[in-house]
């Protein structure tokens, strides 16, 4: 519920954003964000929203034990693609991030 | 190619090799610190990430046999009363409304039927990923009302904070919200002060932590004494994070610390603690299977109150509906009891046909518990 996974910044459009995870795009709001951003850097996101900035080397083990869960849950027969069309990481039947 | 494949392939296997020694290393100096101790650890962790993160990683299987797990009210999804969901319920079978929500409120069991069960019955109830999502559909469509049935802990409150806000100065007048969101601190304020459960030391929950950082937290170790440690996800995290507080009970000075560096700092996010302020004022709160906590919810303040869809669109009617007998989810959610210790576990209460709400959500420890047979 609580899952909030690093994302890059692509594109910067006033308080909206475009960050790419997984291979995919998503638009999200920076409204929320305690400091300035720019194209290239991590964002934690949330639902929708990036809640703080993250060093690169902290996204990419993010998404490293990410990637490993979503193998596993492969491996345990997972009925579909763990990167789902949006490029995040859903469990089966878990909440949206 | 084939051999950069290789390549990655080797970098990978040391990566992981490096992780396993770790890992290793850190149970090692955790069975040391239990033996200094000498005494049974009770540490409880209070999100689902969490717990279901302690089977995946096989955490337990690195842990001496002094140190039990427990589960506490980690879940938002689980802590949603039977009347919130009726509610809410009742709110999307009135005509013109669209009621959206995160997927794992689907199947949250009201009184005896779920949002699934009531949009099958025809009402409109939508799928979001994002509060944001909720508001554009209500600007796109302006003469639906659109509810957003907000659930969480303090990782998605400030979410919807920020949409109320931006609702408010686009002046969308058909968005409305239906929140039942709760507050980590208070709920761990009123565990710890019923002196129902021995608790050593708290796991504290990395990501709600981003938000509000350590402060509100403090209480922990000033008034409890409880050794608490905001700590992360991965398996190393969760080793180091439980080491973290097993020094603190050694050297017999409990403090809140972060051992999620990389993602939580002390202050959290103040523009999120703002948005909290100007959209909400704390409430008393209903939690499943544990009752009313003082003050660990939200209300709507000014000028947010005409967007509170029971107060604007109500009333509903919401019958008074008993917990589920036998469900032992009240008792689980405050650690007395493990889920395999519920008579219904496995039984009568399956992921599939679900009877309390811990194992509806993925992230509810009894769901973690029946995926991963029992305790491991």
């Amino acid at each position: 519920m609580c899952l909030a996974i690093p994302s890059k910044i692509i594109e910067l459009d006033d308080i909206m954003a475009t960050v790419e995870v997984g291979g995919a795009r998503k638009s999200i709001s920076l409204q929320l964000m305690p400091e300035d951003v720019g194209m290239g850097d991590y964002v934690l996101v949330h639902a929708g929203y990036a809640i703080q900035k993250v060093d690169e080397e902290a996204a990419l083990e993010a998404h490293r034990l990410l990637r490993e869960i979503a193998l596993q849950m492969e491996a345990e027969g997972a009925l579909h693609d763990p990167f789902d069309d949006e490029g995040y990481v859903i469990p089966p039947s878990m909440p949206p991030i | 190619m084939a051999d950069m494949a290789d390549k990655q392939e080797s970098a990978q296997e040391s990566a992981q090799e490096s992780t396993k020694a770790q890992a290793l290393r850190l149970s090692r100096a955790i069975a040391v610190a239990n033996a200094k101790i000498g005494r049974p650890v009770n540490l409880m962790e209070v999100c689902g990430t969490h717990t279901v993160a302690l089977f995946r990683h096989g955490i337990r299987a690195l842990l001496p046999s002094g140190i039990r797990l427990l589960s506490g009210p980690g879940c938002p999804v689980c802590v949603t009363g039977i009347p919130d969901v009726e509610a809410a319920m009742a709110l999307a079978r009135m005509p013109g409304v669209v009621l959206c929500t995160f997927g794992d409120m689907m199947r949250v069991p009201g009184g005896k039927l779920n949002l699934f069960d009531a949009k099958a019955d025809g009402a409109d109830v939508r799928i979001v990923y994002s509060p944001l999502d909720a508001l554009n559909l209500a600007m796109d469509n302006p003469d639906l009302k659109v509810i957003f049935f907000a659930t969480g802990f303090e990782t998605t409150s400030p979410l919807v904070a920020a949409t109320l806000m931006q609702a408010q100065d686009k002046v969308v007048e058909n968005f409305y919200v239906h929140t039942v969101h709760k507050l980590v601190p208070p709920a761990l304020a009123a565990l710890l002060g019923s002196g129902e459960v021995k608790i050593d030391g708290l796991i504290l929950p990395g990501h709600a932590c981003t938000i509000t950082g350590t402060v509100p937290f403090e209480f922990l170790a000033k008034e409890h004494a409880t050794p608490s440690i905001v700590t992360g996800f991965g398996p190393l995290d969760i080793l180091e994070g439980i080491l973290m507080i097993l020094n603190q009970i050694v050297d017999g000075k409990p403090s809140v610390d972060i051992q999620y560096r990389k993602m939580v700092r002390p202050e959290g996010n103040p523009k999120a603690q703002e948005a909290l302020r100007k959209v909400f004022t704390p409430a008393d709160a209903y939690w499943r299977g544990i009752g009313t906590i003082p003050e660990s919810g939200f209300a709507l303040k000014e000028p947010y109150t005409k967007r509170e869809a029971v107060a604007a669109l109500g009333p509903v009617d919401i019958p008074d509906y008993p917990e589920p007998k036998g469900c032992a989810c009240g008792e689980v959610l405050k650690g007395l009891k493990l889920p395999t210790d519920c008579k219904l576990f496995g039984k009568a209460c399956t992921p599939d046909k679900p009877v309390g709400a811990c194992m509806v959500s993925t992230e509810g420890s009894c769901a973690a518990y029946y995926k991963y047979g029992g305790e491991l």
